[in-house]
């Protein structure tokens, strides 16, 4: 896929020709396209074209059913994802799931989890880095008198905030975002893209989005992802979000921006 | 098309909605009736054995009663003291051995096999083997445990008439209740808390101890603590691999008699029917107190999660 708007950005990642199979069925077809560092990178599409399957495969979550084979490369700053060790990988590569999944732990102690489980035992160090974490995810205000309450104590927003700064806490270079607004209200929602828009000075963001008001308002780049009857999911069409939503190329993603289909 | 049969009056006609449902009505009332009744029942079969142990048990119970032990002789002579002191010793020993053994297998069926589940492979069958023992141990009487646990530990690895046979045989009786209640605890556990861990770059071991155990830990604990009243409560097992001498246990080698087997031998053997009550009323109380704690533990632990 050649896109010139990628031409001046660092490529963080690259997919080379990637394919992904449950079992005998093909979930992904022949993937190729680079997400540009510290950017935000919107995956768009119809529901079961497989985005967050694609973006499960940048952390190796997919590999936790055991039916998944893969085909083609995923290359993370030069090196082949598939030969890193997963724990490693997953380190470099943070993930905040659809739902918010605090652990039932303290506020403390959900964003320790991460460093501690990589060997942090000084405890103010820890306390430096919940602070910090919190503070990048814009909870730490709301949270500083109450660290040692449980998580779910928390509403939904805040949850989602606080599994944000859970992944923040190890210092990752690449976030992917699985319709992280999908399960909030719409205040919350655009806390959520506020703090999206902040974080990428730092990371590089990869974000399944099932609304595309989000993408539109949320992103730099955009991926439409669509799948035939006959054809596994694939990529139709990807460029800067303002290219993508005011002059589509493809006739499906001009008929899917404009809520045709989908 | 698809007819709209409220549409359809003649069905109206024929039933009249005033007498039906007093008709429905008298239905429920009876059935209500019924419910209440069986309830009453068991309720009250349960209160007056209950009623009956404790307030017939409490009129031998008193100080010396506790603090004395047992005389031996036909007439049944001397407090519970010893006994106690053994009931204790027999729960720490049964679970140190089961608990750690139980909840790893469970640990091992749920977390580490899913993928193997279902499979036709060795380890597929493995698992499906597991299983289908656990429940089958579950469901057999407890004098089995006991001649198993007299014929090996006893018999054959000459543990004699021990605390260490008792111990080992008590194990395998709690073993399939342990097992259960954790694995049941385990699958509990939200997958998102799994996927939240594994995603932070954790191993599945640091997955498993510090975010699944935790979480199960509820009803981890209550099945401990019901092996615990499992363990206080039996007669059969003990009787074939503890023995029954009165005296307090030197080392895990030697004899002694719990609680409940001293109820046994005083109904069975002796006079001192009165006796027999005022340990059973003992046991009893032990076991509500148990039941409370598990209430007790359980709340507080679902307190503590969803931070109310």
């Amino acid at each position: 896929m050649i896109d010139n708007n990628h031409i001046n950005l660092k490529t963080k990642i690259s997919v080379e020709n990637f394919n992904l199979f449950y079992g005998k069925f093909q979930a992904l077809d022949n993937i190729s396209i680079d997400i540009p560092s510290n950017q935000i990178t919107a995956i768009i599409g119809p529901s079961g074209c497989g985005k967050s399957t694609f973006i499960r495969s940048f952390n190796r979550m997919n590999e936790l059913i055991p039916t998944v084979r893969t085909e083609g490369r995923i290359i993370l700053d030069g090196k082949d994802i598939f030969e890193i060790d997963p724990v490693e990988l997953r380190k470099q590569v943070g993930m905040v799931f659809q739902r918010p999944n605090p652990f039932p732990k303290s506020i403390f102690e959900n964003i320790a989890f991460g460093p501690r489980a990589h060997g942090i035992r000084d405890r103010r160090i820890l306390e430096e880095i919940v602070e910090k974490s919190l503070r990048q995810a814009v909870l730490w205000d709301e949270v500083k008198d109450s660290l040692t309450k449980s998580g779910l104590a928390l509403s939904g927003g805040q949850q989602q905030r606080l599994c944000i700064a859970r992944a923040l806490a190890v210092e990752p270079e690449v976030i992917l975002m699985d319709e992280p607004a999908s399960a909030l209200d719409p205040v919350a929602t655009l806390k959520i893209e506020e703090l999206i828009e902040q974080l990428k000075e730092k990371y590089t963001i990869v974000i399944v989005t099932h609304n595309m008001q989000q993408a539109a308002r949320a992103s730099d780049f955009t991926l439409f992802f669509n799948m035939a009857e006959n054809r596994a999911g694939y990529l139709v069409e990807s460029g800067k979000t303002t290219d993508i939503f005011t002059n589509p190329k493809n006739e499906l993603t001009e008929q899917y921006i404009s809520g045709r289909f989908g | 098309m698809i007819k709209d049969i409220s549409l359809s009056k003649k069905h109206n006609a024929v039933i009249d909605p005033v007498k039906n449902l007093r008709k429905r009505k008298n239905t429920q009332n009876i059935a209500f009736a019924f419910i209440w009744l069986a309830g009453i029942i068991a309720v009250a079969a349960l209160l007056f054995i209950v009623g009956y142990v404790v307030s017939n048990g409490f009129k031998v119970i008193n100080l010396e009663f506790l603090t004395t032990r047992p005389a031996g002789g036909v007439s049944g002579k001397g407090g519970i003291s010893t006994t106690i002191v053994t009931t204790v010793y027999l729960v720490i020993l049964t679970l140190a051995i089961a608990a750690p053994l139980g909840i790893g297998t469970a640990v091992f069926m749920v977390e580490y096999t899913t993928e193997y589940a279902g499979k036709k492979n060795f380890v597929g069958y493995l698992i499906s083997l597991i299983r289908t023992s656990v429940e089958i141990l579950a469901g057999v009487p407890s004098i089995i445990f006991g001649l198993f646990g007299f014929a090996v530990f006893v018999s054959y690895m000459k543990l004699k008439f021990s605390l260490l046979s008792a111990g080992l045989s008590g194990a395998c009786l709690v073993l399939p209740l342990i097992i259960r209640t954790t694995e049941e605890a385990l699958l509990t556990v939200p997958k998102s808390y799994r996927e939240g861990s594994l995603a932070l770059g954790t191993t599945k071991w640091q997955m498993v101890f510090d975010v699944v155990l935790p979480s199960a830990m509820p009803g981890i604990i209550t099945g401990i603590v019901l092996s615990v009243g499992r363990v206080i409560a039996e007669t059969a097992v003990f009787w074939v691999t503890l023995g029954g001498s009165y005296r307090l246990p030197k080392n895990l080698l030697s004899s002694g008699r719990t609680m409940a087997l001293h109820v046994y031998m005083l109904a069975s053997e002796t006079r001192a029917f009165d006796k027999a009550l005022g340990t059973s009323a003992i046991l009893i109380v032990i076991i509500i107190l148990l039941n409370l704690a598990i209430n007790i533990s359980s709340k507080q632990f679902s307190k503590k999660f969803s931070g109310k």
